[in-house]
């Protein structure tokens, strides 16, 4: 593990009087698993949102592969090579499966816009291999005429991991990949994060709740509580440490 | 994929039949003479092009009159500068309703969902208006733009008296009788012409929808935040389809003039907005075929029902005894005649509640209906129907 793919530094962010993010500090090396953890309404998902430009921080700096992403938009960052995961899956309800998963191929292929009316019929079936493949990946390959909105919600969140692996990202932010998962699938999902990030060079960064999750994946955790990451450390360092125990028990010591 | 593709140039050589032999097919309902038929076909395009923007990307729009009347403004100018030749004037129209409607839908676009329905509905209204009135030296406000002998027409400025809109001397009003199986069927050059751009307008709209970029609008009817989280910029691929329907429009409208060179403002009025859009979603919004059909349907229903009065009703009932015949004429002509309105509404209504799809989805519907029972009887499975998109 050598270089910083993403550096943020004194980021805040207030909503009225809350103070949502206060000085978060954190680097994400390349091809690590780095788990973002936390209570509640400690500001995870809103850190997350200033990476891929939902939010822009009132002050601090984001930088990606050596590049700003303060100001950019979402389709901006997405080009640099960020993709992005959501709590709830975000998928093309009415299309297919199949083409679900081309349109992020296209959008790697050509850019953030393309009027690309007449397409030949083996540039298309490159974009349809690699589709397929993608959702090979993911055991979907059956499902890949089925309309996106007649998924499992479980199927679902597949397909969009799969959405965004197509597109080979450097970077791959997971907002609570297992969340309402059962052990089932929830040990299904840790596999197959963990066949991704060994085949692939990537950068996952992922927000979890489910602490089996973080200690099967992560290479690195940084423990946010109100807005602030108090301790960033392995994960071996993170279990005893006495103020990740403060901030998820009021205090109380196991 | 490649069972797709014959199944598209099947759909469009029996598009293309069906308009072609639009002249016979449509005799035995009344609606066979040149004048509507042509009108059939300009809707028609009007409709497929409005779809593009409506059925794919789902953004619903209340303006499209205006292109259509920029398109015939266009279009009768050509007509009093140029010659009466239709292709400059229909060339022109497009590019017209092509630059205007870049215009308002780079504004409007700023907004989706009502907004931009409201926005498009006030930018059409604006125009309609400044057509009536300000800008009277261009559209000669309420009596409209008209050709007249003493245009300049430079470059067939010499022909002498009334002019008529032609195709390289093939005059649009010409028309050819002939009786088939006793019916008298008229064969209009016009109506040809329209014809020909309608079946391009389907093609150009099949392979649109089957394109990539046909894609990416479903997706941005789906889910625009997916998009631009998935690195698509949604405001170029809205605006491109913004565009594409006006120029469709601005055909539509030039189309209009060319068959008849003249043109109003009441051609931009909202109402004629609406129309497109009833139009659109009778037939069934985001298939190919239904704008089509919805443009037939209320094209026949506002000729051919609004032409039927009392004398005609009392003729069909007159199987009646008289006082009940005069009762139920009494009721029935509530809708027809000025009253045709009535009608259309009771029968979006019921489409809209039955069959959310229109017309194409009840199509399908019944073609399901008579697959399985085809295969109850036979106890052998038929193919199924080619999916009437």
């Amino acid at each position: 593990m050598g270089t910083p793919i993403l550096q943020v530094q004194n980021v805040n962010k207030r909503f009225g009087g809350l103070k949502a993010l206060d000085d978060v500090n954190l680097t994400v090396m390349e091809n690590t698993v780095h788990a973002i953890i936390g209570p509640n309404g400690a500001g995870k998902s809103t850190l997350l949102n200033t990476f891929v430009g939902r939010l822009i921080p009132d002050t601090g700096t984001v930088t990606f592969d050596g590049q700003s992403l303060i100001g950019r938009k979402p389709h901006e960052i997405n080009q640099l090579g960020v993709s992005r995961v959501f709590q709830t899956p975000e998928i093309f309800e009415d299309l297919t499966v199949a083409e679900n998963v081309m349109i992020p191929a296209f959008a790697k292929r050509d850019g953030a816009f393309r009027l690309h009316g007449w397409e030949s019929m083996s540039r298309e079936a490159e974009i349809r291999d690699r589709a397929l493949a993608c959702l090979e990946d993911v055991n979907m390959a059956d499902r890949r005429a089925m309309l996106a909105k007649n998924l499992s919600r479980g199927d679902k969140r597949r397909l969009e991991m799969a959405m965004c692996l197509v597109q080979e990202p450097k970077l791959l932010l997971l907002d609570e990949p297992t969340a309402g998962m059962s052990r089932a699938d929830t040990n299904n999902t840790i596999d197959l994060l963990k066949q991704i990030v060994a085949a692939k060079s990537i950068t996952l960064a992922v927000i979890e709740h489910d602490m089996h999750v973080v200690f099967s994946l992560a290479d690195r955790i940084s423990v946010l509580a109100q807005g602030h990451v108090i301790v960033e450390d392995a994960p071996q360092h993170i279990k005893g440490n006495p103020k990740v125990q403060e901030a998820y028990l009021g205090g109380a010591h196991l | 994929m490649t069972s797709s593709k014959t199944n598209d140039r099947i759909l469009l050589a029996v598009f293309s039949v069906l308009v072609l032999a639009g002249p016979i097919i449509l005799a035995p309902f009344g609606a066979g003479y040149p004048d509507l038929l042509q009108k059939f076909a300009i809707y028609g395009i009007f409709a497929i092009g409005f779809n593009i923007l409506f059925g794919l990307t789902g953004y619903l729009s209340f303006g499209h009159a205006a292109f259509l009347g920029v398109g015939s403004y266009a279009a009768v100018w050509m007509f009093k500068l140029l010659s009466m030749n239709v292709i400059p004037a229909i060339v022109f129209a497009v590019i017209v309703g092509g630059l205007f409607s870049l215009l308002i839908g780079y504004i409007s676009l700023r907004r989706s969902g009502i907004y931009f329905s409201i926005l498009t509905l006030a930018f059409a209204q604006m125009s309609y208006n400044l057509a009536y009135s300000v800008l009277t030296p261009i559209t000669n406000g309420e009596t409209g733009l008209q050709v007249t002998l003493d245009d300049p027409r430079i470059l067939d400025g010499g022909a002498a008296g009334q002019p008529f809109s032609n195709l390289f001397g093939l005059n649009m009003i010409e028309t050819t009788e002939v009786s088939i199986l006793g019916m008298a069927v008229q064969f209009n050059a016009g109506f040809y012409v329209c014809a020909a751009i309608l079946i391009g307008c389907f093609y150009i709209s099949l392979r649109l929808f089957r394109s990539p970029f046909g894609m990416m609008l479903k997706a941005v009817k789906s889910n625009q935040n997916r998009m631009s989280y998935t690195g698509l910029n949604t405001r170029p691929y809205t605006l491109a389809a913004f565009v594409i329907s006006g120029m469709f429009a601005g055909l539509a409208g030039g189309l209009l003039a060319a068959m008849d060179p003249l043109a109003g403002a009441e051609r931009m009025q909202w109402t004629a907005s609406g129309e497109v859009v009833l139009m659109t979603i009778l037939g069934g919004a985001g298939t190919l075929l239904g704008p089509v059909l919805g443009a037939g349907l209320i094209k026949y229903f506002e000729n051919i029902f609004s032409a039927i009065n009392e004398g005609v009703l009392m003729d069909f009932w007159s199987f009646l005894p008289e006082t009940l015949q005069h009762a139920v004429v009494s009721v029935s002509s509530l809708f027809v005649g000025e009253g045709w309105h009535l009608t259309l509404g009771l029968i979006f209504m019921v489409i809209v509640t039955f069959l959310p799809g229109g017309l194409i989805e009840g199509a399908s519907r019944l073609g399901r209906l008579v697959t399985n029972r085809g295969k109850g009887e036979n106890g052998a499975a038929r193919p199924a129907p080619a999916p009437a998109e």
